[in-house]
């Protein structure tokens, strides 16, 4: 599929080869288009994503270096970073979670307005990396959905400027007619938003720290 | 054996306060003295205000749990004589099958109040006397316990799922109230929409947008 963005037939006469059938001069002008209209939509939302930077550790430094000069993430048409959760699309999560921030970053997801995205940027927003412990949320994904992981600790401006890429793919692939992608989805009774056991699987120690003790 | 000689003020302490004043020892520079902790106050006032002693700054309050669970807990005060440039460490013994109590020293020292806050919220030692000993690092309503005690798992008392569902129903507006923000004493000084946006909400937090 071409990625570059949406597939515009230009009917402008000048676009096509003379033909006998050539249409009437003013009847067909260069000013208007066809497209698909989610092609259209996909098009302007993966290239006018503002990014709300939740950072939290040392992954903010390299989103501070990803949004600079040298990398330039307003190449992507990311030039606003947001800090303001109303006024963003994609909630970029730079670092450790902590459980005391857990319900700030769910209430940050929750004040973002629709169509929002989320990605976990590096080792310990995506599984709590080095930090098994009492503290630490075991990947954001059981606190906010999450759409793009990017690995690394820190990852490299270039690895999240990928995660970006992979994020603007994902997001050409969508159609605004899909009755549940844009579905906010509540907690439960339990007041979790995923399965209790889901959450302790994807909790699930990994590395050395499968032979830590638990008590419950 | 160091070649560091002991501080001077171990000799006043013992002149002064005869058995309520354990062991001392120098560690690598630095001298440690035990004091008994119902006498702890005491001393460490007398080591504040005592003309020859004046430790004006309390650099640091902390604690110690060795593995040996026979052993006591330690409390560890630092002290600094500012004019003097001299260091002394002063540690109270807690043992384990007492509450672990001791008298604050906020009133001596001010800056003691958050680092007494964080060895409660840490190792669970109260504080008698402390204006506001509450948790600082974990939350309020944490509820598995004093994270830095031996008998405590790494990765907590609950199961994940159902710590996460803890976090997520945590109260913010409770969490991050004036008084949580320390700013509650300028706030008479601030702007008046500055007043009126930042006004401690009723109760339950109802008013507030999600």
């Amino acid at each position: 599929m071409e990625a570059r963005g949406p597939r515009v037939e230009l009917t402008g006469a000048e676009h096509r080869a003379p033909a006998e059938d050539a249409p009437r001069a003013g009847f067909v002008s260069p000013n208007w288009v066809t497209a698909r209209l989610d092609d259209l939509v996909n098009w302007s939302r993966a290239n006018s994503l503002w990014p709300m930077a939740f950072g939290t550790a040392c992954c903010a430094i390299e989103f501070m270096a990803t949004a600079a000069s040298r990398f330039d993430l307003a190449r992507f048409g990311m030039e606003r970073v947001a800090y303001s959760p109303r006024q963003a699309d994609v909630l970029i999560c730079a670092g450790r979670l902590p459980f005391k921030l857990a319900p700030v970053i769910r209430r940050v997801w929750d004040q973002m307005p629709q169509p929002k995205w989320c990605i976990s940027m590096g080792a310990c927003a995506s599984t709590g990396g080095i930090f098994d412990n009492y503290a630490m949320v075991q990947g954001i994904d059981t606190i906010v959905p999450v759409d793009v992981y990017v690995p690394g600790c820190p990852p490299r401006p270039e690895g999240l400027l990928y995660g970006i890429l992979m994020l603007q793919k994902k997001i050409k692939g969508e159609t605004v007619f899909d009755p549940e992608l844009r579905v906010e989805k509540l907690a439960d009774q339990q007041g979790l938003f995923l399965e209790p056991a889901t959450v302790d699987e994807l909790s699930e120690p990994f590395g050395n720290s499968v032979h830590q003790t638990r008590s419950a | 054996m160091s070649g560091a000689a002991e501080n001077a003020s171990v000799a006043g302490l013992r002149a002064r306060f005869g058995a309520a004043v354990g062991r001392s020892a120098v560690l690598a520079g630095a001298t440690v003295v035990t004091v008994d902790r119902e006498r702890a106050h005491e001393i460490l006032a007398w080591l504040r205000d005592d003309p020859g002693q004046r430790y004006d700054y309390c650099v640091d309050v902390t604690a110690v749990e060795y593995r040996d669970k026979e052993r006591p807990l330690e409390l560890v005060y630092q002290l600094r004589a500012l004019a003097r440039s001299v260091m002394l460490r002063v540690k109270v013994e807690l043992a384990k099958d007492r509450p672990l109590e001791v008298d604050s020293v906020v009133d001596l020292w001010h800056g003691a109040d958050w680092l007494e806050r964080e060895v409660w919220d840490m190792f669970g030692i109260r504080f008698r006397g402390h204006p506001d000993l509450r948790r600082i690092l974990m939350w309020e309503n944490y509820a598995e316990g004093h994270p830095l005690r031996k008998d405590f798992p790494l990765r907590g008392r609950f199961s994940r799922s159902e710590q996460v569902r803890r976090a997520l129903g945590a109260d913010l507006d409770a969490h991050y109230s004036m008084e949580e923000l320390s700013i509650a004493e300028a706030y008479d000084a601030l702007p008046a929409d500055v007043r009126e946006r930042l006004a401690p909400l009723p109760p339950g937090g109802a008013g507030r947008e999600p």
